[in-house]
């Protein structure tokens, strides 16, 4: 592998920091998104959310409900087919249990599906829904994740459910996987260590909340316009809860408010759907932040426990991850994030020879935890890190050193790669790119690492602290995920770009145009990107598993090669000129004879001189990953800590990270800044708190506090590209990898300031105190 | 009731109940660069200009408009406001979008009395503005960038 590739570059489009294709109706504040568009005659429509957090429904009376003026439609148990499946956003056959109904006779958290109500008015409907009578037998819940595996209590005791691990424990899902024999190896080390971190319920909060209108065309067709990240399975699970064929139904994802994972399940769109095949009126549905907090999805709270045996250098040896995840009320994406635990975390310290990963995901009446950029990654990576630098110190090593000593290099693998994939086995996997350990350089050195010991706290009551933490990710989901792309001429030498990868912001729609454009040797105005409809782009697995770069990338690509070379050889052959010796190239085509400009040759294809030879060209490719190249970070960040209130001042956050080629260096910084500032949300405030009845208490954005202007430190963010010989032009993915870091490296920092352990964020204030006060007791 | 205000440069009168709420009629009236993001006044998404105050509009009634000059996105087209545009699309602090209406009215009633801000300054006009994508960094950079150029420009005329 060239390590110096990135300096030679040598693109006229990618690696660009040009600005996003649908950037000016953005910021123009264009009607763009689901919510935007107007519709005659529509409806709007509401869920009624269960008040108990675990009870049987005895009777639901609507009477006075379908009495309100405005009301057109009513759904519940009673009157919604009863289908098991997943909510969750996945590739068929999905590896989360089939536990979840449209309606069902049970609720199972404060939250849940009880009813939905659509009218003429948002007035009309919340009298509606006040008026349905619901009669419950309430069940006793449980809450506690401990508990729950050797309770009596069964969450899921409902026949028809499918998939889930153990019903009788509540275990949703689980994973053992074991490499040697870690324990023995561990026991027999010169140094072991222990780390055990609880992490807590998150919400992904994007600004715009989850948003739906579904309606029936002129050919009484479905058509779902909405707010997701994978409209290709919101399709296919959609025809499996309706009972319609694939082909009557077209979801359409405009552009959308931010997703995180969040949007990576199936949640108004059932019922906004039935309430249109019902009414055959468009029907709208939207949840108000205070339902996005109760009722979309969350990150997994997680107790995992690490234990780390290596030699007195430092050299691990082995390492056991036990992992115990909360699966809410119901099981969606369960056994995949836990598996993401160990197979996003392990193969980073490949030294480690002997392995066991292992762990439980496990039903309580908790809302429902999902995807959330990361992906279990930053919860395994939080006991990971804080356990190498434990390690660090026992050997008396910098953190920075044990690091280098124990991660994995190019050419290199790890075990962990075959025998853990998602949901399933994985894929043999060598590592192609890796400029870690300039990661870490260039971070150490932005941060003063090394002068770090002779930097004071500003004042005297204050301790200064740093941290650090390195990670790693993946790029889509080896031989499960699919992307296609396709390309058309035009006749003005431009394209159209189909594709069925999903932008939710991310600037994907941008980065694959930009490698169809150079590809094409045209300029990215030539590209006219359509994304993510059902109806006229070709399959795409959806935005989630860091793949849209990578994985879609790579359809784009093919597609472009494939339309480069069918233009090559329509020129060849009508201009009769060798096979062989005609080239595109910077927008024109030279042959030994002829030379035409392809905006000139795409009209003459299509014009009536050219009689029977006139042709549509056009190319399409799939693209299944049979790797999932990893980007890898490393993370700093400096703070202080006032020892009188226990406040921490975050004051600099530098991470660095390799992911590849950056096709569009400001979108991948982009990536990076935003994710960071996520984990620092997640490590300092964010938490879903709940009152003895499981019912959420702080359910909007002033008692749930994400990160503002005034919360954030000064941030760096070092592309340190590599070049990734199976990606698209070199790049791998970028888009979550940037969340893995705040926590662990706040946690050593806050160690590295004060000599305390922290092991359960939010770091807030008032337990960093505690802690101190606890210390000096 | 009848209410009547400038809406975007046109005076027109409106009929809204008393507990209507100015975002609504805003969107109704086609205005779809107010988002709804939290209804509580907490994230800014849905941020107008209320004589050239930067406010949001969930937590106004329609009423409350009435005599007033309110301005959206839909009617912010001077110089400033697409200088300001230019510099959020060029620096990249534009991702999903849905907050960038709001963060554009921060940072216009910002510069509008305030020429030459500083970081500080900067991140306490847009502390509303709830933005989960970015990160802040580069919009930040953006109204940061938008003030040298135009504090450049009228320096230059000076």
């Amino acid at each position: 592998m060239d390590k110096n590739k990135s300096d030679e570059l040598n693109y006229d489009v990618v690696n660009k920091s040009l600005t996003k294709v649908d950037g000016t109706a953005l910021v123009n504040g264009k009607p763009v998104f689901t919510g935007d568009y107007d519709y005659s005659n529509g409806l709007v429509a509401s869920i009624l959310h269960s008040p108990k957090p675990r009870a049987e429904i005895v009777n639901i009376d609507v009477s006075a409900a379908e009495e309100v003026e405005g009301v057109e439609a009513i759904l519940h148990q009673g009157n919604v087919e009863r289908v098991p499946h997943t909510t969750a956003g996945q590739g068929y056959p999905e590896p989360s249990p089939y536990d979840a109904y449209t309606f069902d006779s049970k609720v199972r958290y404060v939250g849940d599906r009880v009813a939905a109500v659509a009218g003429e008015s948002k007035e009309a409907v919340k009298e509606g829904l006040d008026k349905i009578e619901v009669e419950y037998k309430e069940l006793e819940p449980i809450f506690d994740l401990e508990e729950s595996r050797d309770s009596s209590i069964k969450i899921h005791d409902e026949e028809d459910s499918t998939g889930i691990y153990d019903p009788e424990r509540n275990i949703a899902a689980n994973v053992d996987i074991k490499i040697g024999d870690p324990k023995e190896v561990i026991s027999q080390s010169d140094v072991a260590v222990e780390s055990s971190c609880r992490t807590q319920f998150a919400q992904h909060t994007p600004i715009e909340p989850h948003v739906t209108t579904a309606y029936l065309d002129e050919h009484e067709r479905l058509v779902v316009k909405t707010s997701t990240q994978v409209p290709f399975h919101v399709r296919r699970i959609l025809a499996q809860v309706l009972d319609m064929p694939i082909g009557k139904i077209r979801v359409i994802k405009p552009r959308i408010g931010g997703g995180f994972g969040v949007k990576q399940e199936l949640l108004l769109e059932d019922v906004a759907s039935l309430f249109a095949l019902r009414t055959g009126r468009p029907v709208t549905m939207e949840y108000s932040r205070e339902e996005e907090f109760n009722s979309s999805r969350t990150r997994h709270p997680m107790e995992v426990d690490v234990t780390l045996g290596a030699t007195s250098e430092g050299k691990l040896q082995g390492i056991i991850m036990e992992v115990l995840s909360n699966t809410g009320a119901y099981g969606a994406h369960s056994l995949t994030v836990l598996s993401n635990v160990g197979s996003k975390t392990l193969p980073l310290y490949n030294k480690a020879s002997d392995l066991h990963f292992f762990g439980d995901a496990v039903y309580t009446n908790l809302p429902v935890p999902g995807a959330y950029r990361g992906y279990g990654a930053p919860q395994g990576y939080f006991s990971l890190e804080v356990a190498i630098d434990k390690l660090a110190e026992k050997v008396g090593k910098d953190p920075i050193e044990i690091r280098k000593l124990n991660h994995i290099r190019e050419g290199e693998t790890s075990p962990i790669f075959e025998k853990l994939g998602e949901g399933k086995e994985g894929t043999v996997q060598h590592i192609h790119s890796c400029r870690l350990d300039e990661c870490i350089d260039r971070g150490a050195e932005e941060i003063g690492w090394h002068a770090r010991d002779e930097k004071q706290a500003s004042k005297a009551h204050r301790k200064k602290g740093f941290g650090l933490a390195i990670n790693m990710q993946g790029s889509g989901i080896p031989l499960i995920d699919m992307a296609a792309a396709r390309l058309k001429l035009n006749e003005d030498g431009s394209f159209n770009l189909y594709v069925g990868a999903t932008d939710l912001g991310t600037g994907s729609d941008t980065v694959l145009s930009q490698i169809a454009a150079e590809v094409l040797e045209v300029d990215l105005d030539d590209i006219i990107v359509y994304s993510s409809d059902t109806d006229f782009t070709p399959f795409d697995s959806g935005a989630y598993a860091s793949s849209t770069t990578y994985v879609s990338g790579n359809a784009v690509e093919q597609a472009a090669k494939k339309a480069k070379e069918k233009i090559v050889r329509a020129f060849t052959d009508l201009n009769d000129e060798d096979p062989g010796k005609v080239e595109l190239s910077d927008g024109v085509l030279i042959g030994e004879e002829e030379r035409e400009t392809l905006s000139e040759f795409a009209l003459s294809l299509t014009s009536g001189e050219l009689e029977t030879d006139q042709q549509q060209i056009e190319a399409s490719a799939s693209e299944v990953p049979e790797e999932s190249p990893p980007p890898f970070s490393a993370h700093f960040v400096e703070l202080e800590v006032d020892t009188r209130t226990g406040e921490i001042d975050l004051q600099k956050y530098v991470s660095a990270v390799d992911c590849g080629t950056a096709i569009n260096p400001n979108l991948a910084e982009g990536q990076m800044e935003g994710a960071i500032v996520n984990g620092i949300g997640y490590a300092l405030t964010e938490e879903m708190k709940f009152d003895s009845s499981g019912r959420m208490t702080n359910p909007s954005f002033f008692d749930y506090k994400i990160p503002n202007t005034e919360d954030i430190p000064d941030i760096e963010v070092i592309l340190v590209e590599s070049s990734e010989p199976t990606g698209p032009m070199g790049a791998k993915s970028v888009g979550e990898i940037g969340i893995n870091g705040a926590i662990p490296a706040i946690a050593n920092a806050l160690r590295d300031a004060i000599g305390v352990e922290f092991t359960e964020p939010p770091f807030t204030p008032e337990k960093v105190w505690k802690k101190m006060k606890d210390e000096r007791e | 009731m009848k209410v009547e205000f400038e809406l975007n440069g046109e005076v027109k009168e409106f009929d809204v109940d008393s507990g209507e709420i100015l975002l609504d009629l805003l969107r109704d009236e086609g205005c779809k660069s107010v988002k709804r993001g939290c209804e509580t006044g907490d994230c800014g998404a849905c941020m107008v200009l209320v004589d050239g105050r930067a406010m949001t509009s969930c937590t106004l009634f329609a009423a409350q408009a009435d005599g007033k000059e309110v301005r959206t996105v839909e009617g912010l087209e001077d110089e400033l406001a697409e200088q300001l545009k230019e510099s959020l699309l060029e620096a990249g602090a534009v991702q999903c979008g849905f907050c960038i209406p709001g963060v554009l009215i921060s940072a216009y009633s910002l510069l509008s009395r305030n020429e030459e801000p500083t970081k500080g300054e900067i991140k306490a006009a847009l502390d509303g503005n709830l933005c989960r994508c970015t990160g802040y960094v580069k919009q930040i950079e953006a109204i940061k960038e938008t003030a040298d150029s135009i504090g450049g420009s009228s320096n230059g005329q000076k």
